[in-house]
């Protein structure tokens, strides 16, 4: 195998294709931590060009992982579909960037590709696409999926509702759920982080949610982030569980220390579509993020970003009814600063739509990464013209039990007004019927929580 | 010349001189008051702090504001025209989530945004503080160190160093610690020293007491610098307790750096990742987890390891 190319008279040789996938990406403090970047930015320009010129079943025949040793490669590499494989094996990297940019390719037609795809081929793509060619790609690629109601419509932005609270107080979560709500805020899920993955108290938030979806009537499904094996026996006992959630990662040894397999989430999705109680038939839940997989040293000497495409390679098998990245919440170690949080937003983003999965994003930061509120509200509205599926709704950004900062309440509100969008279509009606919207505009009822009290439909 | 002839004329010469920049002792005056103040200052009205002294065409201003991240201004509610503003108060009493701010449009109301803005610098400013060393001294904790060896920056950039005890840390612990305990306390400061500042006295003679009353040894306790919680697995390795208890500081929330979780591991060794551990998380008083019950949970969840011979998700799914 050579790949060389020279540039100003100089010659850049890369000795193999994960080599040269780690000096093509865009500066990220992970690659450098995984020592994967490249020397200079010449070098990266080099390695760029000659990922361009690459053809795609290259890709396919070096996974990041061994077909052989790693589930997460054998369940990309056994879902490609072959005729269309056989159609584009042939093309590079850059004429797959031309195609997906091509002002006569629509929706249908990249959707389409995305079948004849690997995770690896996506991640190389990626690599050779600026900031706003994400954002354009990405703005062309509608991915619509419906449980209790429906995500990805044109002209529409849903949003999570995420009600945490430090010791998991029902009366507390409630409080924030009626907040959220009253402005908009829940169509994707009401889902809740448990600072206590028991059973016990588990299933008490699904009973609580559940009872406060079914008092107000509203179009919409719920979730408790727990561990997938305790939303099972959730699932198995009875307890009212709208999206089965899980974090994921990008190679079967990431997933181990998780604690997952693909085996036990088959076993997951068998129990959500026997036992979950919207209508479906989009059930899955799940949450990703750059160098998940470095951080349980478990990325096979590969780039994170690479890594983070096979995470949705993985989370395709399961017909998600919604995916997020959660972008800055792993830390500077692996996103260091506004720049590199806001680079990976984009690329996950698109390589997720790419990917043909419902794509959300928990846009964020942690307190001792180099950015602040201002870059994740610029990164919000990129995301928005980008047609992203969903944010995070929080109350003021700030998550009172996961100590980071997400999007708020109003943001959502913002970004809906800003960008002329509305909530998913069941939801919109509900929250006219319930006096918070009036032609597309929020009335004075919305910001109130006590609006929910002693009022049932 | 008439009065108001006269005032005419006096107003005519202050705007000149304003304009000049030539009226600089009066404002000096005002601003040595401002400064001499209490702020705060009880006998004040708190809505009376913003005064415009308007006479003779001359304005001056003095701003003096209470603290607006007490609580009781943390608490105050700010949606307009509420349905019920009694409950609206209740909702809020049961979250430390920023609820019943309101709204500007679709955006905060202006109170509410700078607050946020405010809690952000703290956090910020917070973040490359030490463990005082009269606190460790106290707790009769030595200090030991990750491979870290240039500080905060490198930490935060490799947590990789932070996860592996230093060659001298290890042979630090030979030494000095008692080998095969049921129970080691360790506390390292991770991303919060100010979390182990607000905790490490009351969790500690918990877990004391509570291993005395449980019957289970506990082993030499120390302190970790540079800390991250995969070091769980080197001090395992050298000192193989049943269960391994490490305090660390949690990354700073919002205004909030007093968080600390207790990781907890059954026999941590080489090769361990987060699915062979268990974690206590948001300890912290009013709001959190207080650390007195933390502390007695903790040992519980260590008799229950022992029991079981396994923690984490690992012994849940067998």
């Amino acid at each position: 195998m050579l790949l060389r190319t020279i540039l100003f008279g100089k010659t850049y040789e890369f000795p193999d294709i994960r080599i040269l996938m780690g000096k093509a990406n865009e500066e990220k403090s992970g690659d450098r931590l995984a020592g994967l970047s490249a020397d200079t930015l010449a070098e990266r320009a080099a390695a760029k060009i000659v990922l361009a010129n690459l053809p795609l079943w290259v890709l396919r025949d070096n996974p990041a992982a061994p077909y052989e040793v790693d589930e997460v490669t054998r369940v990309i590499q056994d879902s490609v579909n072959e005729s269309i494989f056989s159609e584009i094996k042939g093309w590079t990297v850059g004429e797959l960037r031309e195609f997906l940019l091509n002002d006569q390719v629509g929706c249908d037609q990249i959707l389409r590709i995305s079948d004849g795809l690997t995770s690896e081929m996506i991640s190389a793509v990626t690599k050779i696409m600026s900031n706003m060619d994400l954002v354009y790609a990405a703005s062309k690629i509608r991915v619509i999926r419906h449980c209790e109601n429906t995500i990805g419509m044109e002209g529409t932005l849903s949003s999570r509702l995420q009600p945490n609270h430090p010791t998991d107080s029902p009366e507390g979560i409630r409080a924030s759920i009626y907040e959220g709500l009253s402005y908009g805020v829940g169509d994707s899920v009401i889902g809740i982080n448990p600072a206590d993955d028991s059973y016990g108290s588990v299933s008490r938030l699904l009973d609580m949610t559940y009872e406060i979806i079914k008092n107000h009537a509203i179009p919409t499904q719920n979730c408790v982030l727990a561990h997938v094996t305790t939303q099972m026996r959730c699932l198995q006992s009875g307890s009212p569980v709208g999206l089965v959630f899980q974090s994921i990662c990008g190679s079967q040894k990431g997933n181990e220390s998780f604690g997952i397999s693909v085996g036990l989430l088959d076993e997951a999705y068998e129990l959500a579509k026997k036992y979950c109680y919207p209508s479906g038939p989009n059930y899955m839940y799940f949450e990703t993020g750059q160098g998940s997989a470095l951080s349980a040293n478990a990325h096979h000497g590969w780039d994170q970003l690479t890594l983070e495409a096979r995470n949705y390679g993985l989370a395709k098998r399961y017909h998600p009814f919604q995916v997020n990245t959660v972008v800055g919440f792993i830390g500077p170690e692996y996103l260091y600063n506004t720049e590199q949080i806001h680079r990976a937003g984009l690329e996950d983003h698109f390589m997720g739509k790419l990917t043909g999965i419902s794509m959300g994003c928990d846009v964020c930061y942690t307190n001792h990464a180099k950015t602040d509120q201002n870059s994740s509200e610029n990164l919000a509205m990129l995301l928005t013209a980008a047609g992203c599926n969903f944010f995070m709704g929080v109350p003021m950004a700030d998550d009172s039990m996961l100590s980071y900062q997400s999007t708020s309440f109003h943001d959502i509100a913002a970004l809906r007004s800003i960008f002329r969008l509305k909530p998913a279509p069941e939801f919109e009606q509900w929250m006219e019927s319930y006096g918070i919207l009036k032609n597309g505009q929020l009335t004075n009822k919305a910001g109130d929580p006590t609006i929910f009290l002693g009022r049932q439909k | 010349m008439e009065s108001e002839q006269i005032d005419l004329l006096i107003n005519e010469v202050i705007k000149r001189l304003e304009t000049e920049g030539l009226i600089s002792s009066q404002m000096q005056k005002n601003s040595a008051r401002s400064t001499e103040s209490n702020p705060g200052d009880k006998s004040k009205d708190p809505n009376q702090s913003f005064n415009i002294n308007s006479g003779m065409g001359l304005q001056t201003i003095s701003i003096d504001l209470d603290d607006p991240t007490k609580p009781v201004h943390r608490g105050k509610p700010l949606v307009d025209n509420s349905q019920d503003p009694e409950a609206l108060l209740a909702l809020m009493s049961t979250t430390t989530a920023r609820i019943g701010v309101g709204r500007a449009g679709v955006r905060p109301k202006t109170e509410s945004l700078l607050l946020f803005q405010s809690d952000f610098a703290v956090s910020q400013d917070a973040l490359y503080k030490e463990v005082s060393q009269d606190l460790l001294k106290r707790m009769g904790l030595f200090t030991v160190n990750t491979l870290i060896t240039e500080g905060k920056t490198e930490y935060l950039l490799r947590p990789d160093l932070g996860r592996s005890l230093s060659q001298e840390a290890k042979s630090i612990l030979e030494s000095k610690c008692i080998k095969n305990p049921n129970i080691q306390i360790c506390v390292g400061d991770g991303l919060s020293a100010s979390a182990i500042e607000a905790n490490l006295e009351k969790i500690f003679p918990v877990l004391q007491s509570g291993c005395q009353i449980a019957g289970l040894s506990m082993g030499t306790s120390f302190f970790i610098q540079n800390c991250r919680v995969g070091v769980m697995n080197d001090i395992g390795d050298i000192i193989e307790p049943e269960v391994l208890i490490l305090l660390i500081g949690e990354r700073p929330g919002l205004g909030r750096a007093d968080s600390m979780s207790a990781y907890m591991a059954y026999r941590p060794q080489k090769g361990h990742s987060d699915a062979d551990r268990e974690v206590i998380c948001n300890i912290f008083d009013n709001g959190g987890t207080n650390p007195l019950e933390a502390g007695a949970y903790a040992i519980r969840l260590a008799q229950d390891m022992i029991k079981n011979k396994g923690s984490g998700v690992k012994m849940k799914m067998a």
